[in-house]
């Protein structure tokens, strides 16, 4: 319970080792998480998600730089992703952030997908909590390098920023389901390198097609050059506009309910499903089973449905 | 992983941190001309089990000493601190006095790192 109560003074090297705790899923993070937890809530969660290379990393340096201005306290979560093959990783995130090193205010950490599909890690709630619970005023969330359907995004943040480049397609992409409609704010970086009017008018085409009522959040587009620090300022200031909208509006509440729910249910899951391998593997059955899958003597529906079964039986004996 | 100091040659350190991507290692690179405070700041944000620095510029003594010196300031004694880069042999018993853990000389085979950094801090998963 020590590092809960240093973490809530401040502490970045107590908050740095429950946060590689949470990630490694010790279970002194348990009690930890649950120390700090009725101390959050107060952080607003911006996340940033784009293909790899448009600019994610650059824009959020420099958005820290104008949140700094304002005097608010940033968190950052950057993650890349985990080989597949090896386990291994190259965050390479904070390379374009590492001019606020040295600011006590700004805390970055690195996480590796790890396994986990739709452009987060598992363990990105948890690292969020620390750092609100550290005092954070805005924490920025950036996503792996993604395609056209990893949207956890948009049910973390609160205000969710897609980053396009000019060479990002045309009004056909635009008008696709998933990434594209998860956009609170669209950012078109690499201005400087032409078509970038191209893709705003495109984004434009597509959000001209639904109709927003009065007092309806209708989504922007602003082109920036993050290498030159421009549209920046733009953008802290869209960010805000939504801020007070979603809090004015009593979406905020809504939507962190909805993680809430998220959190719970994938927690839920994660506990079963590592109780139900730990009770049966060591006894072998899911491996037996597998194998029965392998020579097709058994189907992998009823296979599962026997493992549940097995499972809720044991778990039964146990209660008893 | 960083490279303190006034030197933009990176290939050698990439190399590196690719090769301990392949054996599983988590590797977060902070870049060229980082400062030892910048490093040091970096190490404990991420809570890393080693800091791996590459010098080519002959500067090495000062700016590996210095990063040993401000993790230990800053009550995060306990990272390893793992070196290379173009580094006279002669140094290296200066570098290990001022408590650097190893010294990876130029020429060392991408094996013998992986394996020499497993026996300090562990495998890798």
């Amino acid at each position: 319970m020590k590092l809960a109560d240093k973490v809530l003074e401040g502490d970045i090297r107590a908050a740095a080792k429950l946060m590689r705790a949470i990630e490694d899923e010790s279970t002194s993070a348990i009690d930890e998480l649950c120390a700090i937890y009725p101390h959050t809530g107060k952080a607003y969660i911006v996340g940033l998600t784009g293909a790899p290379g448009v600019g994610k990393s650059t824009l959020i340096n420099n958005l820290i730089n104008v949140f700094r201005t304002k005097g608010i306290k940033i968190g950052v979560v950057a993650v890349d992703p985990t080989s597949p093959f090896t386990g291994g990783a190259i965050l390479g995130d904070r390379v374009r952030m590492q001019q606020h090193g040295l600011d006590e205010d700004v805390f970055i950490r690195s996480m590796a997908t790890r396994g986990w599909m739709g452009g987060l890690a598992k363990a990105t709630l948890g690292m969020l909590h620390v750092m609100d619970a550290m005092g954070k005023d805005i924490i920025m969330v950036e996503t792996v390098g993604v395609g056209q359907s990893e949207v956890e995004i948009a049910k973390v943040a609160d205000t969710s920023i897609l980053v396009l480049s000019p060479a990002s397609g045309d009004e056909m992409q635009m008008i696709k389901a998933g990434i594209m409609e998860i956009a609170d704010i669209f950012v078109v970086n690499k201005a400087d390198r032409g078509g970038a009017e191209n893709i705003a008018g495109a984004i434009e085409f597509m959000l001209s097609m639904k109709t927003y009522l009065p007092g309806d959040w209708r989504p922007c587009t602003i082109l920036c050059e993050a290498v030159y620090g421009k549209g920046s300022e733009q953008l802290v200031t869209e960010i805000l506009k939504h801020k007070d909208y979603m809090t004015s509006c009593g979406l905020l509440e809504r939507r962190r309910k909805e993680r809430a729910r998220l959190e719970v249910n994938e927690a839920i899951e994660g506990s079963i499903a590592s109780f139900m391998h730990q009770s049966l593997e060591n006894g072998g059955e899911i491996e037996k089973l597998v194998d029965e899958v392998a020579q097709r003597s058994c189907d992998p529906t009823s296979a599962a449905l026997k493992i549940i079964e097995q499972f809720s039986k044991r778990f039964h004996t146990t209660q008893e | 992983m960083a490279k303190p100091g006034l030197d933009g040659h990176d290939r050698g350190v990439k190399v590196v941190a690719r090769a301990y991507r392949d054996a599983g290692f988590e590797v977060i690179y902070t870049g060229v001309h980082q400062t030892p405070d910048q490093i040091v700041s970096a190490a404990i944000q991420e809570d890393v089990d080693a800091v791996g620095l590459s010098c080519l510029s002959g500067a090495h003594l000062y700016l590996f000493t210095e990063v040993v010196k401000l993790l230990r300031e800053k009550g995060a004694g306990n990272i390893k601190v793992l070196v290379g880069g173009i580094i006279p042999e002669e140094d290296v018993p200066k570098l290990k006095d001022a408590g650097i853990t190893d010294v990876f000389l130029p020429g060392t085979p991408l094996g013998t790192i992986i394996e020499r950094t497993e026996r300090e801090v562990g495998r890798s998963a």
